[in-house]
């Protein structure tokens, strides 16, 4: 799915003026080119504004929250409508929605960052050893990805959470755990086709050792489907989060988290809808901006998915 | 091909193996005896040590493994702990043709849907109708099955009804055609999004195509180009997705049937782990893992069906 925006005509001349006014020549890295044409992307544009609004939202989430995120602010106020003290209504236990909004936000957050950082710990260093050294070792991880694949990850989630506990450690566990197939599958792709490379052989015949060659040469030029992926990945982790919590077996309450507001507005939906409609319109716009910037991204950096 | 076929099935017996057997560990590994979830009944010590006797569950881990293993390939999957007397078997014949159905529906609505929105999107390339599917599709893409269920719920069921006194839609049944529609659109929004998607990238690689250039260049009409020579080869990448697909649909299930409160096997899942029912969720994973891997399995054989590079390239291993 390469970019099929049309890139600007440059003409020759044009370019060498620009050359010119910017002395010494103007650097041209992949990172700056991919930012540009990121942002010339109206989509990705749109996505960016929205997870840095997202961002910003979970980091200053006590400076922006006027109550705490389970702070009862008034009990016969409850299920009350959204009025002009509180923008998003009072939920069935008297404590401002906004604010739990926003302390969600900071959840959705880490659970995001948090599980992909699992993810690459333990992704990144196995597809690379299996990719790079393939025989026994890649034969054992490829046999391990096929049991991995047979279970959808949400099943296989809600069943070490369960066996685990509810409560975020043990979420951010879960997901690392049964998301790092999915990175260690690409890294390995891209190891395998990196081996036979030019650049590779060079490095072996300089006498570099295979932890040095990964580690220097290799991995450089696999960062861009790892960052696309784990723009996918983050999405992925708070869906699944939202979902576990929907059901009643992810954030443990009174600690708020958007699924489980949905999960327990849903007794209340026949009176008031607002407990539901806003985590719902918070989940999906999340993750919608996650996937217009990472698609933009995917386009920017040229990448090539798998799946 | 016939050695393709029989290679894969032979594959899928180790395979659910080993769903079954990760999945039975990790369900004894969870702490708690499954007649005390969360110390709700607080029994003595010996009687739970009794009942455990009465249902097997003192032996060794591998020995209750092997045994249930035994019965489970004859057919029975045992006595549900929480729902008893009921046979699992009994609670999954009601319920899995339910979840099969809208399963079905979901998958008719994504697959015409998706192909649709793809085509249409890939043949005005860079055309208002290209940008209102592509941005059709990441929405639907994008957001999660259950919450777009509950969007719809709130306003079909409740605003709808609420502004113009028209009743149409309802939640909690699942008699009536009329009860399938919302869960279906629900739970195939995200597939039908990933297969619109897809054929649309699939579609503009081969409109660039020599061959599609020749066919234009000798006077094809355009209808003709696009359905015969442009489709047929489109598609064929397209049938990986259709994996991934059936993965979707299944575990979008669980939270769509929760939402619009279908009878289906899906609502057994997330119950039966809390109260610990081994029985039902052995059984609701293997069946969810076997249907898994038997349409693994059905797309890869279509795949050598479709594309005879494939087959032949498999022969020569």
């Amino acid at each position: 799915m390469a970019s099929e925006s049309n890139v600007p005509q440059v003409s020759q001349a044009q370019l060498l003026s620009e050359a010119a006014e910017a002395s010494p020549v103007r650097q041209s890295t992949l990172w700056s080119d991919a930012w540009r044409r990121l942002v010339r992307n109206r989509l990705a544009l749109i996505g960016l504004v929205l997870v840095g609004i997202f961002l910003l939202t979970a980091i200053f989430a006590p400076i922006i929250a006027p109550y705490g995120e389970a702070e009862v602010v008034a009990t016969s106020l409850k299920l009350s409508q959204p009025s002009w003290n509180f923008p998003m209504g009072i939920d069935q236990n008297g404590r401002d929605m906004f604010s739990r909004m926003v302390y969600g936000a900071r959840v959705s957050l880490l659970v995001g960052v948090v599980a992909q950082l699992i993810v690459l710990a333990i992704g990144v260093p196995l597809g690379a050893v299996a990719g790079f050294y393939s025989g026994k070792v890649d034969n054992i991880l490829m046999r391990t990805v096929d049991v991995f694949y047979a279970i959808p990850q949400l099943l296989l989630v809600l069943l070490l959470v369960n066996m685990l506990g509810p409560g975020m450690k043990n979420i951010f566990i879960a997901i690392g755990v049964t998301g790092w197939v999915t990175m260690a599958r690409l890294v390995r792709g891209v190891m395998l086709t990196n081996r036979e490379q030019e650049y590779v052989k060079a490095a072996r015949v300089a006498g570099a050792s295979g932890g040095y060659i990964i580690l220097r040469h290799m991995l450089p030029n696999s960062l861009t489907p790892i960052i696309v992926s784990l723009t996918f990945g983050i999405p992925n982790a708070i869906f699944i989060e939202a979902s576990l919590s929907f059901v009643g077996v992810g954030i443990r309450p009174p600690q708020p988290s958007w699924g489980q507001m949905v999960g327990t507005g849903q007794q209340y939906i026949q009176s008031v809808q607002h407990l539901m409609l806003f985590p719902c319109l918070a989940i999906a716009l999340t993750m919608l901006a996650f996937t217009f910037v990472g698609d933009g991204l995917r386009d920017a950096l040229d990448v090539r998915m798998n799946d | 091909m016939l050695q393709f076929i029989i290679k894969r099935v032979l594959w899928f017996i180790p395979t659910i193996l080993a769903v079954a057997a990760v999945t039975y560990v990790i369900m004894n590994l969870t702490p708690g005896s499954p007649f005390q979830p969360a110390g709700a009944n607080n029994l003595r010590e010996d009687i739970i040590k009794q009942i455990e006797k009465q249902y097997g569950l003192d032996k060794p881990l591998p020995v209750r493994f092997v045994l249930y293993l035994s019965k489970a390939v004859r057919g029975d999957f045992g006595e549900s702990y929480s729902r008893r007397p009921q046979k699992v078997n009994d609670i999954i014949r009601r319920g899995f043709p339910v979840s099969l159905q809208l399963g079905a529906m979901a998958l008719a609505f994504a697959t015409v849907g998706g192909l649709i929105l793809g085509i249409l999107a890939a043949i005005n390339q860079n055309g208002a109708i290209d940008y209102i599917s592509i941005t059709l599709a990441i929405l639907f893409y994008s957001v999660p099955s259950f919450v777009l269920g509950i969007l719809m719920l709130i306003f079909w069921v409740i605003w709808v009804p609420d502004w113009t006194g028209w009743r149409f839609f309802r939640v909690g049944g699942w008699d009536s055609p009329r009860d399938w529609i919302l869960p279906t659109i629900a739970l195939g929004a995200g597939p039908l999004a990933q297969l619109a998607r897809y054929t649309r990238s699939s579609m503009i690689d081969v409109i660039r195509s020599d061959y599609v250039r020749t066919a234009r260049a000798k006077g094809l009409a355009e209808r003709k180009v696009v359905l015969k020579h442009v489709l047929k080869n489109a598609l064929i990448p397209v049938i990986t997705l259709v994996g991934p697909l059936f993965a979707a649909l299944g575990t979008g299930s669980f939270f769509v049937e929760q939402v619009f409160r279908v009878p289906g096997i899906g609502q057994y899942f997330v119950t039966s782990m809390s109260t610990k029912d081994h029985p039902m969720i052995m059984a609701v994973v293997l069946l969810y893992g076997a249907f898994l891997a038997m349409m693994n399995l059905i797309v890869d054989v279509m795949y050598g069906v479709v594309d005879p590079r494939i087959r032949l390239g498999y022969r020569g291993e």
